[in-house]
């Protein structure tokens, strides 16, 4: 069986068998990619389009990665080397790519929406790879394999995301995801900084850390954009690290340990303090061998679908 | 040689005369000669059968967007009052957010030329002026002026006069040639940077929000500046419970206040945004269920005066990018009477007298541009449908742009033609 959509859009309407199969697939692909020669010829022939309207290199990296080892024929558009710079819309960048045959397009954009509207309009199979704030998929299903991996079951753990969940999409992803696999899932931030009816989600919120820490097994923390202070979301980047901040001496007082994600880049000692990053718990260097592993998978899933 | 015209065995419902008889209504060059039970067709008279169909006083949006001079790719005067002619309309008032802003008696005189030069005039088109130079909000402009012309309100529609002095200078001002000040609601901000209602839904899309509190502050605030004033003051497009239960209260107070609904704001919630469809996204921005549900009770109790639609023509390019960079807005005229019976009649929220004084009789009050029905008046009547079953469809809209999220929808209730400033005009 295979995916039931042509496209990767977004989490929150991916029934539980489809995330499943994902993350079964990608249990092969890591094998692979531990080996010595680490590709494969699944994807011959097939051209794919890497669209990046924001700048990701990790993302993107990351994708490339994927490609190549599936061994299909890779192109990459990004902003400064596009013409988008020259007032050229997004339908129209599409449609020109389109004319040139694309298999598959794995698209970045500053705005929410941008992957359903390119789905809408060529027929090229859509990853979505970030979409404003609304979804990051490929990020929420690394995330789950990485604790899947860990704990050897999504069901039944309890997830708590850290930050600024307003403006982020990793948040959304983890959120569909994990509650569509039956975890438990937590958001913690500022007041300022989480969505208007959040709660409506099926989250539980709580401003305060270490009122969520002793409940948690993992804990996915956010990267904290510096530019937020001077938006006026919170007083300081001092204040923020203080009482959002997962350092080590927070979770000592816990007495088991807290798994933690972070999607990266890191901000080291503001959100996330150093000895936390590379502490024994954490699986941040995981979640990126792990998102080429899914990336693989997902590929693979939808380019051989028919 | 005169043109004879006998309105056969239409049902005429005029809230302003107490009227709803069936009955034959025979006009001689454009004027109402008689209304009687039944006049006997004479070799001259041009027939016209309206048996099952309601012949109303000639409704009026008073909230849409022309977009001449400055935007004519999205509507000219021509497109935009065909538009209305096909929706049922005998007039509209247009908008001043055009490029210039009609801020200037000039241009309150071209768009009154331009809207007699085309269709054959069969559309009245009565300006709405901005309240502030350039619509920025910073000096009035020159009001008096302005009426003078014809303008009939004043608004800076799209966005709020959002200084309360300037504000509170504008209905003092306004209150000297009693017109409405007319007011988009909203806090700049509050609403700053959103795109769709904010809650539930925004979340969830990742779509920035613009909260129902940025509509209701202005309001409140507003209000208070109108009981002080002792002026009048209108509230375009209102979207929010709260903003129904604000005006209601302001009318117990006794404040000369006003509001409209739109269509879209009674028929459709922020659960259609999940399609990231840009012909969903319009300022005010759809709301919720909730907000449905006081909207009806406010249309139903009278709290509501007015459906208008703010029709906002944009060109298919302009709207086929993602859904931050689309401009607000969705055109509305040819799909109003349809909603408005469909959502609103059919549900038993308003009878069908009602629905033809928040079309007609109320905004025509509003403005200063009433109508009767009787004899000796000039013919300007709607034709409707109240039980016709249509399916909408875009592509064959009279008005210049499509933007409309209703492409499909089957609707009950059709206007059939219309009758104004001496035209006939059957569909």
């Amino acid at each position: 069986m295979g995916l039931k959509s042509r496209h990767l859009l977004g989490l929150q309407d991916i029934p539980k068998e489809d995330i499943q199969l994902i993350l079964d697939t990608a249990v092969s692909f890591k094998e692979i990619i531990n080996r010595p020669i680490k590709k494969v010829p699944t994807l011959q022939g097939k051209t794919i389009v890497n669209l990046f309207f924001e700048n990701s290199t990790r993302t993107r990296t990351s994708f490339e990665l994927a490609e190549r080892r599936l061994s299909a024929d890779v192109v990459s558009f990004a902003t400064s080397t596009s013409s988008v710079t020259k007032g050229e819309t997004l339908k129209d960048t599409a449609r020109n790519i389109e004319a040139m045959k694309i298999d598959m397009v794995v698209l970045r954009h500053n705005a929410a929406g941008s992957a359903h509207f390119l789905s809408r309009i060529i027929d090229a199979n859509i990853i979505n790879a970030g979409d404003g704030q609304h979804e990051h998929p490929t990020q929420g299903l690394l995330d789950m394999y990485s604790l899947r991996e860990k704990f050897g079951r999504l069901e039944g753990l309890h997830i708590c995301i850290v930050g600024d969940i307003l403006h982020s999409r990793v948040a959304r992803s983890n959120i569909f995801g994990l509650q569509t696999m039956g975890a438990k899932v937590s958001v913690c931030g500022p007041a300022t900084l989480l969505p208007r009816d959040v709660e409506k989600l099926g989250v539980d919120v709580y401003y305060h850390l270490d009122d969520v820490l002793p409940k948690v097994d993992a804990l996915n923390v956010l990267r904290i954009q510096l530019e937020r202070e001077a938006g006026g979301y919170f007083p300081t980047l001092r204040e923020f690290h203080r009482f959002f901040g997962v350092t080590k001496e927070r979770l000592d007082k816990i007495g088991k340990p807290i798994a933690i994600l972070h999607p990266g880049p890191i901000n080291r000692d503001v959100e996330l303090s150093a000895d936390v990053a590379d502490g024994p718990n954490s699986l941040i260097l995981e979640q990126v061998q792990n998102g080429v592993a899914i990336r693989m998978a997902i590929l693979y899933l939808l380019g051989t679908q028919n | 040689m005169s043109e004879k015209i006998l309105l056969q065995q239409g049902r005429l419902i005029d809230p302003k005369t107490n009227r709803d008889d069936i009955v034959d209504i025979l006009v001689v060059n454009g004027t109402i000669e008689s209304i009687k039970q039944s006049i006997s067709p004479q070799n001259d008279y041009k027939v016209v059968n309206l048996k099952n169909k309601i012949v109303a006083p000639g409704f009026i949006d008073i909230h849409v967007h022309l977009r001449e001079p400055g935007y004519e790719h999205k509507e000219t005067i021509e497109t935009g009052t065909r538009s209305a002619a096909y929706g049922g309309f005998t007039a509209v008032c247009c908008m001043p957010n055009t490029n210039p802003a009609i801020d200037d008696e000039s241009l309150v005189t071209f768009v009154q030329m331009q809207a007699k030069r085309v269709n054959g005039g069969i559309v009245d088109v009565f300006p709405i002026a901005s309240v502030s130079k350039g619509r920025e909000g910073k000096t009035l402009a020159p009001i008096a002026e302005l009426v003078g012309a014809g303008a009939v309100g004043l608004s800076d529609d799209g966005a709020p006069v959002f200084d309360a002095k300037v504000m509170r200078r504008a209905l003092e001002y306004a209150k000297m040639y009693n017109v409405p000040v007319m007011q988009h609601c909203e806090i700049p901000e509050l609403a700053h940077g959103g795109v769709m209602n904010e809650g539930k839904v925004s979340t969830e899309l990742g779509l920035p929000g613009i909260p129902c509190v940025a509509e209701e502050i202005m309001i409140a605030r507003d209000l208070i500046l109108a009981a002080y004033t002792h002026s009048r003051y209108h509230v375009c497009h209102m979207s929010t419970a709260y903003s129904v239960e604000l005006v209601r209260q302001g009318k117990e107070d006794g404040v000369q206040v006003t509001c409209e609904v739109t269509p879209h704001h009674f028929t459709v919630t922020d659960e259609i945004v999940r399609s990231y469809d840009t012909n969903t996204k319009m300022n005010p921005p759809l709301r919720t269920q909730e907000d449905i549900d006081a909207i009806k009770e406010g249309l139903k109790d009278g709290t509501i005066d007015v459906i208008a639609t703010d029709h906002a023509p944009h060109s298919l390019d302009e709207k086929e990018v993602d859904y931050i960079q689309a401009p607000f807005g969705i055109v509305g005229l040819e799909t109003a009477i349809g909603l408005t019976i469909t959502e609103l009649v059919d549900q038993n929220f308003l009878t069908l007298t009602q629905m033809i004084e928040k079309l007609s009789t109320n905004p025509r009050r509003i403005i200063g541009k009433e109508i009767e029905v009787k004899e000796g008046e000039r013919a300007n009547f709607t034709f409707f449908d109240p039980v016709l079953e249509w399916k909408v469809e875009t592509a064959a809209f009279k008005s210049k742009s499509k933007n409309s999220p209703f492409n499909g929808r089957v609707l009950r209730g059709k206007a059939i033609g219309i009758f104004n400033n001496g035209t006939l005009l059957l569909y």
